[in-house]
């Protein structure tokens, strides 16, 4: 069976500098891997050339079929949903208005009508804030809108970029389970990025590290997180 | 006191061709940051288009729309042709090619229709409004159709997915490609209804000025000027802010001749209202940069 995500000999580039270095990964269809490694490694730039967000080399497939040097957005219509850095919520478009955009281009009415219960039913928050300005959300919930807005594109796949970042401990707890069931529940695999890594060791199966836009270690995300040498070297806890 | 309301009312009728300016400007302003100084000779381009369809015999109300739609394709086709390439260049490149598509229309509209003044019929019948006397029946069409565009453009911003995506696009480029938004094409789009807009009001306006090539140049000055007191990232503020100014220049005259006529000291007549609304716009934005209406957006980080 052909691999949901199969990344090959991935290159990448920023003008003329080169921010990866034949990286390789492989996500199965329903799984979840974690890609980890310090600041600068590479994570987010990999996640930025599966969405055809800057210049790569190398060969990237969906279910088979290259998508390397498409437009982001046609990339997204296969059903590519990213949360990105940041999370690039739509400040002042209401949470309501963030939901709909993402489903703008879908034609699956009912479709989306049982997506939009359902991230309303992982995050109940965004039921009480539909009205309002997401730029006024707290951070936490601007990450919620942010994979609920990923979720209405109807993906089979979710590039997570850091969704813990600057949240506090029992927020990140929270979304991490959510997470879980949307991989679970929703059978949407994940690509996720963090600087948590015993968090992200917990929800994937298998691990990358990069260092300097290179893989330079992978693993069952189980053996990654039982061995103290890597632990040490590479993940820094 | 009936003559103020008159003076009211009729810069009323000129505020609303000087929104419909504003807005066309707000509307490539809030997606791509530049100021399109040609809009207005494209609208003045427009208005040489309906009468020229009127000249070969069709009515007003089935030339309008065959122009609004002509200047929709255009504005679509510069947007695609000549902008799009030069979506990483410096702003003063942009600016160059406005000032470049500004000084085209300009001659091809003299070219092909004369630099001479040609009188533009209303399109509205002839008849006393209300017995008010206030204002004519050409300026309260004017401001009927300038409001039915707002609204229908409000509409469509604020109803249907596609002006969803319009706005997710000018607000954040980059987020809007993830979720899918054809970014290129929403910028194009931008043009293509802002053509639109200038299209009704240069049409609108030109029975009031006549028809010449020069017909827009201070009213994109006053469009200018009332989107930047309303706010010039917020399209609702470039609206208010196109009438404030109308009534503005009306009132400044108006006080003006009423000082000059109770004193007989002459401070301010019509001849210095633009001089005078243009004061009063810098005075605005120096109290207030982001305009009246302009959106301070709130963050919370």
């Amino acid at each position: 069976m052909a691999k949901l995500l199969e990344v090959s000999g991935l290159k990448a580039y920023y003008g003329s500098t080169q921010a990866l270095f034949d990286v390789n990964l492989a996500l199965d269809q329903g799984g979840v891997i974690t890609l980890l490694g310090a600041n600068g490694a590479g994570k987010s730039t990999t996640l930025r050339a599966i969405c055809g967000m800057v210049r790569t080399g190398g060969s990237i497939r969906l279910d088979g079929q290259p998508i390397g040097g498409k437009a982001t957005e046609d990339i997204v219509r296969l059903g590519v949903g990213h949360v990105p850095e940041g999370r690039g919520t739509f400040a002042r478009l209401t949470v309501d208005e963030n939901l709909r955009v993402a489903t703008h281009a879908r034609r699956d009415k009912a479709a989306v009508e049982r997506d939009r219960d359902m991230v309303l039913e992982y995050f109940p928050i965004l039921k009480e804030r539909l009205t309002q300005q997401a730029g006024t959300l707290s951070g936490g919930e601007q990450q919620m809108l942010a994979i609920s807005r990923a979720l209405m594109l109807g993906p089979r796949l979710m590039l997570l970029d850091e969704p813990s970042f600057g949240l506090a401990p029992l927020i990140v707890q929270e979304i991490f389970r959510i997470m879980r069931r949307i991989n679970s529940e929703a059978r949407v695999s994940m690509l996720l990025v963090e600087q948590n890594a015993a968090l992200a060791l917990d929800l994937a199966d298998h691990a990358y590290v990069l260092e300097t836009g290179r893989v330079v270690l992978s693993g069952e995300a189980a053996v990654v997180k039982s061995d103290a040498a890597i632990r040490k070297s590479y993940l820094g806890y | 006191m009936e003559q103020l309301t008159q003076q009211i009312a009729s810069g009323l009728a000129n505020g609303a061709i000087y929104a419909s300016l504003a807005l066309a400007l707000v509307m490539i302003f809030v997606s791509t940051d530049h100021i399109n100084f040609a809009q207005g000779e494209m609208a003045m381009f427009s208005a040489y288009l309906c009468w020229q369809v009127m000249q070969w015999g069709l009515n007003f109300w089935i030339a309008l729309p065959l122009v609004a739609l002509g200047s929709f394709l255009a504005g679509v086709a510069i947007q695609r042709m000549i902008l799009q390439p030069l979506h990483n260049a410096p702003v003063l490149s942009v600016v160059v090619v406005f000032i470049g598509l500004l000084t085209i229309f300009h001659s091809l509209a003299g070219g092909i229709w004369s630099f001479t003044i040609k009188e533009f019929p209303s399109p509205f019948p002839k008849v006393a409004f209300a017995g008010s006397g206030y204002l004519g029946s050409h300026q309260v069409g004017m401001i009927l159709v300038t409001l039915l565009l707002l609204f229908g453009l409000y509409a469509f911003f604020r109803f249907t997915p596609l002006g969803l995506a319009m706005r997710a696009a000018a607000q954040n480029p980059g987020s809007a490609r993830l979720v899918g938004v054809r970014v290129d094409w929403m910028l194009a789009l931008g043009w293509g209804l802002a053509a639109v807009v200038g299209a009704v009001a240069g049409t609108m306006v030109a029975p009031v000025v006549y028809l010449e090539p020069n017909m827009m140049a201070s009213i994109l000055l006053y469009g200018f000027a009332g989107a930047l007191v309303g706010g010039i990232s917020s399209p609702g503020g470039a609206v208010a802010g196109g009438f404030i100014v109308g009534v503005l220049e009306n009132l400044i005259a108006y006080f003006g001749n009423l000082l000059e006529k109770t004193s007989g000291i002459y401070v301010i007549g019509n001849g210095e209202k633009l001089s005078v609304a243009l004061v009063i716009v810098i005075i605005v934005l120096t109290l207030k940069p982001d305009g009246l209406f302009g959106q301070v957006s709130i963050k919370r980080v």
